[in-house]
């Protein structure tokens, strides 16, 4: 889950409320400063692991696995954003702009999919279209046992099923903006001369353009990022040789190497993103004003309608949980379910622990950074904490990699205590885990702080509140919704990750994202049910938190 | 002359109420017409049916005498312009003026682009983009680009509400003067009344979905066909009149009234008021009133004065003269004109 609600920063970081002008703003920086260092340095250590490259390595990589990496990254990344980008966008217009029955419940269940990992997501699929699955099976019944199919674990089904999790961050995306235009823009389109298609075409997309490219921008990284999805379809990424490298080849440096140029495939991403919204800009001046108004649908047309969100529904949620839950029923008929059933207390206790650890690691940086950033007034503040939000921009399994390297230095210059290691410790973990999704807390908890007026704030210090009263008494009480929404987030993010939690877990400590994953590589689907149901379950939970804040809040940014 | 604009019976329902309750209107080629009402009346309702937004319930649009009604917004040949400019903000000024002028030569398409630019005095800002321009610039190329493609009647959606004040009336001059060069006709919809009758050939005023009077400023504000045209206009001070034997009566003395007769009144006393402006009455030193407030205004103060009779009126005094709140005044009658009385 990695939308965040935007900040009015508009409205907070003007006129004479802005800050106290008492001199703390020297005293922010610092400690900001200091956080920032503390996420950024992983990254930093992986790139800088470029100004000294092992030739050797490389030229061995290019020889064998590199061009054939980088060439399906990127076919895969393209194909994945292009296929989100069409059915989200779609989708997204086809429920702001048209009336039909269910239209408001269904809304917000075509955001649903996003709880459902593209590994879970992937196995289902892989099983239901495999050649014992019943679509094959029906398939020869019709056509005849040597009957063609085409191949199930190849990149094209993969960038499907990649693309059937992820376009829900284009839908959501590009449905705020549809609902935020002025419906005017679009009234004057069709008094100058363009048909209802053309006012669509030439004045609502190009005007939700920045909301879309950020949408794609968002599910490029995510599948840039993905592994156990890519695994599955046997598709060599660069984020898959990565793992492959540091696990098969247990070269460390050319992992690290390889995760840097996945930072810079990463930075791609962004610069593209930036540079595509161009000059122009994409906000409309003055006041809200009407929205744009939906055409009723009826009869065939409404069916269509209904059909097509019902038809992705089904295939993005529906038929995988169907499916999981016929599984697990399987399962405990067959009687596997009473060593499931050890297992799973076993694993859900280790995902437990693991996201609040992780989740308090998040919320207390992110708040301390969030207030930070509110009392200085100084750019420099804001600057370090922005900085301190990259890694989630950064693909996980860098973040892996930069924190082990870390950790081992700390290790091995002994200024700990003999008997403490850090790597391929808990603390490791967590640590990673907090890099990468710091942004996803503090932008939650930032954004609900800049909800709080500061005049408010200056009220407060008046009747003789110091800073950190203000905070504890008027500013996080106030901003609690964003403090649990910033706690969801990131406990969800912790639940589904894989890449993060399989390189640095503690041996032993598996999760049960790391039990799918054990089982789907060994092609134990009814195995890996129970696990990912409960991923999937407690992944719908954030969804609709979500989902609900949008709703009141009605903006999104990136 | 066959009018630009042409309302018959117009009924506009929205969401099962009726909004536009009957409007009959005509607007002449090259007129600007104010529609002003308070806001709710159902004046933008009105404009959007106009530009076929809205679907009418009943009636009848006509523009240069076709009938409309069937035609979807795209092929009415109706410029629009909103408060909030609704520029897209992802074309440049250049782009934002063509809109509208799909299907001509890029030649033809540049010229007439230059040829607006001008219009609007504007000519060098055709490569920038929306937000890189001042407010009343934004608006000045909403104005063209609803022009670029020779509407048959430009609609004005409270096209400066979202102005500042200086800002507004340095516009209302360009504008009119940008609309009379164009020779457009145009429907400009205000709920400000200064702003209806300054910039009005004629000015229609609306209320609850109905048209209450259309005329030229000076007719609707010195000749309200209705007490609430008369109020909403202008501050408006009602006093009741009785007939005396061959003249109207007041509080305040003698008057003549438009269109009645006293020799042969039709009303019984009390039942008839006549509205008076307060420059239709000077409030000079004296003791038959009392001053209840009093505002500064350039022309000198305008006062609330409670009269012997009970009444309370709107009434002027120039700089030379100051009464104070809760001191004593007369005001005397200065209007040389025939007024107008409500039954």
């Amino acid at each position: 889950m990695t939308l965040k609600l935007e900040v009015d920063q508009a409205s907070n970081s003007t006129g004479p409320w802005r800050s106290e002008s008492t001199g703390e703003g020297r005293r922010g920086f610092l400690p900001a400063a200091i956080l920032a260092a503390f996420v950024v340095t992983p990254v930093v250590v992986v790139l800088s692991s470029i100004l000294s490259p092992s030739t050797d390595v490389w030229a061995h990589l290019w020889a064998t696995r590199l061009p054939t990496m980088l060439a399906s990254t990127a076919t895969l990344v393209i194909a994945v954003g292009l296929g989100s980008l069409i059915l989200g966008t779609s989708l997204a217009w086809l429920v702001t702009a048209y009336a039909f029955p269910f239209r408001r419940v269904i809304g917000w269940l075509l955001v649903l999919p996003l709880a459902i990992p593209g590994y879970v997501l992937g196995f289902v699929w892989l099983d239901t279209i495999d050649f014992a699955g019943p679509i094959q099976t029906a398939w020869r019944g019709q056509f005849g046992r040597g009957a063609w199919f085409p191949q199930v674990r190849s990149l094209w089904v993969g960038a499907i099923v990649l693309t059937l999790t992820l376009y829900p961050y284009v839908y959501l995306l590009a449905r705020a903006a549809f609902r935020e235009q002025s419906a005017a823009a679009l009234d004057v389109a069709r008094t100058l001369g363009c048909s209802r298609w053309q006012a669509f075409r030439r004045v609502a997309l190009p005007m939700a353009r920045p909301s879309l490219t950020a949408g794609v921008a968002l599910v490029a990284m995510e599948t840039l990022t993905d592994i156990g999805t890519v695994r599955l379809f046997n598709i060599q990424t660069v984020a898959d040789g990565v793992f492959r490298v540091w696990y098969g080849l247990a070269n460390r440096q050319a992992a690290t190497e390889l995760a840097a140029l996945l930072v810079a495939l990463a930075v791609i991403v962004v610069v593209a993103e930036r540079r595509y919204r161009g000059r122009a800009r994409f906000t409309q001046q003055g006041g809200r004003t009407r929205t744009v108004e939906p055409v009723r649908l009826t009869g065939v047309r409404a069916a269509v309608a209904l059909a097509a969100c019902g038809g992705v529904m089904v295939v993005a949620f529906g038929w995988p949980v169907v499916r999981l839950i016929g599984w697990a029923l399987e399962a405990q008929r067959t009687d596997r379910m009473a060593t499931m059933a050890g297992n799973f207390t076993f694993h859900a206790g280790n995902t437990l622990r693991l996201a609040v650890f992780a989740t308090l690691a998040c919320l207390a940086i992110g708040v301390t950074l969030a207030v930070l950033v509110r009392r200085s007034g100084r750019r420099s503040t804001a600057a370090a904490a922005r900085a301190a939000t990259i890694g989630y921009a950064v693909p996980g399994p860098v973040v892996a990699v930069g924190v082990i390297v870390i950790l081992a230095a700390i290790d091995r210059s002994e200024l700990l205590p003999g008997d403490v290691l850090l790597a391929g410790s808990l603390v490791g973990l967590v640590y990673a885990l907090a890099v990468r999704f710091l942004a996803v807390g503090y932008q939650s908890v930032e954004a609900s702080l800049g909800k709080v007026s500061p005049s408010m704030t200056a009220s407060a210090r008046t009747l003789g509140a110091g800073p950190w009263r203000v905070a504890a008494a008027v500013e996080l009480p106030l901003a609690r919704a964003g403090l649990v929404v910033a706690a969801a987030l990131v406990t969800i993010d912790v639940m589904k990750e894989l890449p993060i939690t399989l390189l640095l877990r503690p041996f032993g400590f598996d999760t049960l994202s790391v039990w799918v994953w054990q089982m789907t590589t060994e092609s134990l689907w009814v195995e890996a049910s129970v696990p990912a149901l409960a991923i999937v379950a407690v992944g719908v939970l954030p969804v609709v938190v979500l989902v609900a804040a949008l709703e009141r809040v009605g903006k999104v940014q990136l | 002359m066959t009018p630009a604009l042409e309302l018959v019976g117009l009924e506009v329902p929205i969401a099962g109420t009726m909004v536009v309750c009957g409007v009959d209107l005509a607007v002449e080629p090259g007129e600007l017409l104010a529609l002003v009402g308070p806001s709710g009346c159902g004046k933008s309702t009105l404009l959007r049916a106009v530009a076929g937004l809205l679907r009418q319930s009943a009636g009848t649009v006509r523009l240069n005498g076709v009938v409309v009604d069937d035609l979807p917004p795209e092929q009415r040949r109706v410029g629009l312009v909103f408060q909030d400019h609704a520029l897209f903000p992802h074309l440049t000024v250049a782009a934002n003026i063509a809109f509208g002028l799909a299907g001509r030569s890029r030649r033809e398409k540049r010229d007439r682009v230059a040829e607006l630019l001008d219009l609007v005095r504007l000519p060098d800002s055709g490569a920038r983009y929306p937000h890189e321009l001042s407010g009343g610039e934004q608006q000045r190329i909403a104005l063209a680009r609803a022009l670029a493609p020779s509407p048959s009647v430009v609609l004005l959606d409270e096209p400066f509400a979202s102005l500042d004040t200086a800002l507004r009336e340095e516009l209302h001059a360009e504008v009119v003067e940008v609309l009379g060069n164009a020779k457009a006709t145009a429907v400009l919809v205000t709920h400000d009344r200064d702003e209806a009758l300054s910039l009005g050939h004629r000015v229609a005023v609306m209320q609850q979905g109905r048209i209450e009077q259309v005329g030229e400023p000076a007719v609707v504000f010195h000749q309200p066909a209705s007490r609430f045209v008369a109020s909403f206009l202008g501050p408006a001070s009602f006093l009741p009149v009785w007939a005396d034997s061959d003249h109207w009566c007041t509080a305040l003395g003698p008057v003549e009234i438009e269109g009645r007769d006293p020799s042969s009144p039709d009303l019984v006393a009390g039942d008839l008021t006549i509205m008076l402006r307060p420059h239709d009455m000077r409030v000079e030193v004296g003791d038959d009133a009392v001053v209840v407030a009093r505002r500064f205004v350039a022309t000198g103060f305008t006062y609330d004065v409670r009269l012997r009779s009970g009444e309370l009126v709107q009434a002027e005094g120039g700089h030379s003269v100051t009464v104070g709140v809760g001191e004593r005044c007369t005001v005397r009658l200065v209007a040389s004109r025939h007024l107008v009385a409500f039954g």
